[in-house]
């Protein structure tokens, strides 16, 4: 299965995790304690966060750290913003259209 | 224009004011005439098959490219309520409006709220997943709503 952000963050305990990294590099460990879940269901979200990238880690002796990839959540941003200008754009036609620049609408409302 | 991205609950926001009266922008968004001219951003135009702007009714429509590629979609209105509000479910189809399953379904709810000689729209999509809306993305930039998208897959798989 195709691992993308998006199927990552559905996941409220992903999200969870992913909010701890942000403030702060966490080991494994260090992330499952703060879960009533099993280890091994918190190391299955890391490696899921870690395949889409949302998160990077780095070895410190036998400790594995993780953080989380800002590069990755700009591009959340980027397509997030794209969205915003498909409606941006949409809307000027539509401002044109309302401002009688277009000889299409009706004018029998206004009387 | 106000944008609100909820991930959590897969939901969409958008509220933008039009200076122009509620009736007349109630037109603009309901008068298949006038949606023509908006509905699709440049370079692509659309083109109403079937209009039934009322509860129970449908919308049918191509998004037609500067080729001449067409892409169906259909919205079912499930509630209107005139001048105020309308709540319907958009799908990809074929030109003949059969549903396509394969793709996204989303649940468009827009409300008209007039202030003087200006009205305030408030658009609120939901989506039953947050693939889904990554996809619907995905599918308007490959219908060219603007130029200069990068294919989704590639942005995200890098």
């Amino acid at each position: 299965m195709r691992r993308d952000i998006f199927r990552a963050l559905a996941d409220p305990t992903r999200r969870e995790i992913l909010e701890m990294l942000a403030v702060r590099k966490m080991t494994p460990n260090q992330v499952a304690e703060c879960f009533e879940s099993s280890r091994q269901a918190v190391s299955k979200h890391l490696k899921i966060l870690q395949e889409c990238r949302a998160l990077t880690g780095e070895r410190v002796g036998r400790e594995i750290y993780y953080q989380i990839n800002p590069a990755k959540f700009g591009e959340i941003e980027k397509w997030i913003e794209k969205l915003r200008l498909m409606f941006e754009e949409r809307f000027g036609e539509l401002d044109k259209i309302l401002s009688g620049a277009n000889p299409g609408i009706s004018k029998k409302k206004g009387r | 224009m106000e944008f609100i991205i909820d991930k959590q609950n897969v939901k969409v926001t958008v509220v933008r004011d039009f200076a122009a009266r509620p009736e007349k922008v109630w037109e603009a968004w309901t008068d298949s005439k006038i949606l023509d001219q908006w509905w699709a951003p440049k370079p692509w135009k659309a083109r109403t098959k079937h209009i039934d702007f009322r509860t129970g009714g449908y919308w049918l429509y191509a998004m037609v490219g500067p080729e001449g590629e067409e892409h169906w979609s259909r919205a079912d209105f499930l509630s209107v309520e005139n001048l105020k509000s309308f709540y319907g479910r958009d799908s990809f189809c074929d030109a003949e409006g059969n549903i396509n399953n394969d793709f996204p379904v989303s649940e468009w709810k827009v409300t008209f709220t007039g202030k003087g000689n200006s009205t305030s729209v408030t658009i609120e999509i939901e989506y039953e997943k947050l693939a889904d809306l990554e996809k619907y993305i995905e599918m308007g930039f490959r219908e060219g709503f603007t130029s200069a998208l990068g294919n989704l897959d590639e942005i995200l798989n890098k």
